[in-house]
């Protein structure tokens, strides 16, 4: 008894032993179970970047080419390991530089804790060198964001921040640290947070929405699931696949929601949304009760709200009690995380099938695949399609591998044909849109789940947007393998351009840099192709090179992604050709 | 559906930067507030914000709920006209002068119910308490006497309910809901 009371005081001592604010920093991130930080020094953010040096045994920092790369990484990295990433950066220019990804995190729902270094106090609203008012630029794009100006606050912020970033709908997190916070010393303590009396992360369920569900699910006819990545935040890929099969209904999956269940299995109809398969648009609108499990009704989702789902009863789960009658008036809400949703609702729910009404779905692969499908992924002639190049590396990687893609054309052609067979394997920019999103977030995921092998699929003009990260690549050795399907086009642009602005191709047409000269003076092996008999060969040199390696496919260049639902349209109405 | 006035009652912990935090919800949608009033409240370290707006019950559902979204805010209420009571103070400066030499002055500010709070110097302030039509009809009627100045505050509202505050927050304190009312209060 007398030596532990000994032992507790000569570790309390010791625990309370002052340290520099920047020491501080890097504390409570190995408390939080922090390893791996990306980021990019400068001014302000020198002291933590000091202790970091005497940290480096404990926390592996990835140093990006510019912010935006760090914090893409860390938002790869994020989503392939399920933890918070932490991006470090400067004040100034440092900081304005994340906001494009911290944007991108809010509104994809990815825990992120960025830190960034600020003037000291005193100089705060001076204008001083390198001096911006993050927080008040970050506000409305984080999920919380707080100044520290003082050491001893430092604790306690970063405790609320990983808290805030990784509860509930998690997001993104800002703490800004003035200098002088970081230089000054303090008693370093350092607590949890596990509560905040304004913010309630898990709303417990009620009973009585539940039973309605229940209830209108056993009475269904044609009963239809459409899932997105709530899914995968709340890790409820069981549950949803357990419900699926019990009830026997047909499921789609929301851009997000992709690899929460798998592609092959026999209720699984497909991916929905402006891009999306033919039967989930079309049955939306057909079905009697409609059950949307983690995901928000996004305008790409919907196309007109008026006469989405106006037919169905509809079964809203979602963890976010402002997205429940946002866009979409539900029937039923079931406000709660969605695992322990499920985990309640399955009980409830009658086994069933619905045969008559699943072959409903199967038509409609079958018109999809004679007018849409069989032409892009099998032209026969002419220069490869990106359809057709994705196709063929979903068949060679057996659906298996973590997809990372950007925006546009290939992104929703990934979306369409890569056969997702493998939980946690599709992260893309969702909401935003933020090309450029692709190769940094690439390389985190990589990092976050090194025993994948991560693909990142880009087109020719979002490659381009953060290509300074080969650099980061070629440094650390991050064995991404990266595939450009170049069209020499802003190929969606110029797609809208030629349906909606009479083929007025307005600045959407690229002269390219010699790709694999580029990826050359980063020493990573690359290798351009543009026949199709070398697609396989292609594919098993680039697949089976160690570490990092390039290859880029010159595709069609006036290749269209089809189906489409046109912007604000109703989904019945979507376009096969 | 009709856009019509709303009052929303905000209850947040005391801390700088949440102002903007939620004056940020509106200006994303482009709403204009109509009249913001922050202070403290009955319970120590919560403060009170109450804004005016004009909306469609469908949209202010949804800024109420994104409002309540915003951490450290504890809770967030909305109200039609009838649901509270309500009083906006407004201040009008006028000469002493003119007030001297015209009882028919004098006369109006008592049928207004309008108060005298200085007389200071070569100024008269006048204070009216009431709705905004009160003292806008006031400020209309000292219109030919050379009012010099007219200020008018933001609304404070009390909702008619019978919950208090300090419930509430303990209510909040031992939730586990994040689905609490934002409705009644």
């Amino acid at each position: 008894m007398n030596t532990s009371v000994l032992e507790v005081e000569e570790k309390k001592e010791l625990e309370t032993a002052p340290i520099m604010g920047s020491e501080g920093v890097l504390k409570c991130l190995l408390e939080e179970g922090v390893d791996t930080i990306f980021g990019y020094p400068g001014g302000a953010i020198m002291p933590v970047y000091d202790s970091l040096y005497g940290y480096a045994d404990q926390l592996n920092h990835v140093l990006s080419r510019h912010e935006q790369g760090a914090i893409h990484a860390a938002q790869g990295y994020a989503r392939a390991s399920g933890k918070v990433g932490v991006c470090l950066a400067t004040s100034g220019p440092g900081a304005t530089n994340l906001i494009t990804g911290i944007t991108d995190a809010m509104i994809d729902s990815t825990p992120l804790v960025c830190i960034t270094g600020q003037v000291a106090s005193h100089l705060l609203g001076s204008d001083a060198f390198q001096e911006t008012d993050i927080i008040g630029i970050s506000m409305p794009v984080t999920k919380w964001n707080f100044q520290v100006t003082q050491a001893d606050e430092i604790p306690e912020a970063l405790a609320k921040a990983f808290y805030i970033a990784r509860s509930g709908r998690p997001g993104p997190v800002l703490i800004d640290i003035t200098k002088n916070a970081q230089q000054s010393t303090f008693d370093f303590q350092y607590e949890p947070c596990t509560r905040i009396r304004s913010y309630h992360p898990y709303p417990a369920l009620e009973e009585e929405p539940m039973a309605q569900a229940a209830k209108l699910i056993n009475e269904a006819k044609k009963p239809y699931i459409l899932f997105g990545q709530g899914v995968i935040l709340s890790g409820a890929e069981q549950e949803l696949q357990q419900l699926i099969e019990k009830a026997g209904i047909p499921a789609a999956s929301t851009l997000l929601g992709l690899s929460a269940f798998s592609t092959r299995h026999p209720l699984y109809v497909g991916y929905t949304g402006m891009h999306g398969n033919y039967g989930p648009n079309v049955k939306t609108n057909e079905c009697d009760v409609f059950i949307a499990i983690g995901m928000r009704f996004d305008d790409r989702v919907t196309g007109d709200v008026n006469t989405y789902a106006a037919q169905a009863k509809v079964i809203h789960i979602e963890l976010d009690p402002a997205e429940i009658n946002k866009n979409i008036k539900v029937d039923v809400a079931i406000n709660g995380d969605a695992k322990q949703a499920l985990q309640a609702l399955i009980p409830l729910l009658n086994e069933n099938t619905h045969e008559d009404w699943l072959a409903e779905f199967h038509e409609c692969d079958r018109i999809e695949m004679e007018k849409a499908i069989k032409k892009s992924i099998d032209p026969q002639q002419g220069l490869l399609t990106m359809a057709e190049v994705v196709h063929r590396l979903s068949e060679y990687t057996q659906g298996k591998s973590m997809i990372v893609t950007d925006v546009g054309q290939h992104q929703m052609m990934t979306s369409r044909y890569y056969k997702f067979d493998y939980l946690r394997s599709h992260i893309t920019s969702g909401g935003l849109g933020t090309m450029g999103f692709c190769l940094p977030a690439a390389i985190g995921a990589k990092i976050g789940a090194p025993e994948r092998e991560v693909i990142a699929i880009i087109g020719d003009g979002g490659f381009q947007m953060t290509l300074q990260e080969l650099g980061l690549i070629m440094q650390y050795q991050v064995g991404v393998k990266i595939l450009i399907l170049n069209n020499e086009f802003l190929g969606m642009v110029r797609q809208w351009q030629q349906l909606f602005f009479d083929k007025r191709y307005s600045f959407t047409e690229m002269q390219n840099p010699d790709f694999i000269a580029l990826a050359g003076s980063y020493g990573i092996p690359a290798q351009r192709i543009e026949k199709r008999e070398d697609l396989g060969s292609a594919f098993d040199s680039w697949l089976s090179t160690e570490g990092p390696s390039l290859l880029e496919v010159l595709v069609e260049k006036e290749e269209n992604v089809f189906p489409m639902v046109p912007t604000g349209t109703c989904v019945s109405k979507i376009r096969l050709e | 559906m009709e856009e019509q006035l709303y009052t929303i009652s905000i209850l947040t912990e005391n801390k700088p930067g949440l102002l903007n935090k939620i004056t940020i919800v509106f200006n994303r949608r482009k709403i204009n507030i109509r009249s913001l009033n922050v202070s403290t409240s009955e319970v120590s370290n919560v403060s009170r914000y109450t804004l005016v707006v004009n909306m469609t019950e469908t949209e202010i559902e949804k800024v109420v709920k994104q409002i309540r979204k915003v951490v450290d805010v504890l809770g967030s209420f909305y109200y039609r006209e009838e649901e509270i009571y309500f009083r906006e103070i407004a201040l009008y400066k006028l000469s002493y002068d003119l007030y001297k030499n015209n009882d028919s002055l004098a006369d109006l500010l008592i049928a207004h119910d309008a108060k005298i709070i200085s007389t200071e110097g070569d100024h008269l302030v006048v204070e009216k308490t009431g709705s905004k039509m009160e003292t806008h009809d006031l400020y209309e009627a000292l219109q030919p006497y050379d009012l010099l100045e007219f200020v008018r505050s933001g609304r404070v509202a009390i909702s008619k309910s019978k919950r208090r505050t300090e419930a509430f927050i303990h209510e909040l304190e031992t939730s586990t809901s994040n689905a609490l009312s934002i409705k009644e209060f």
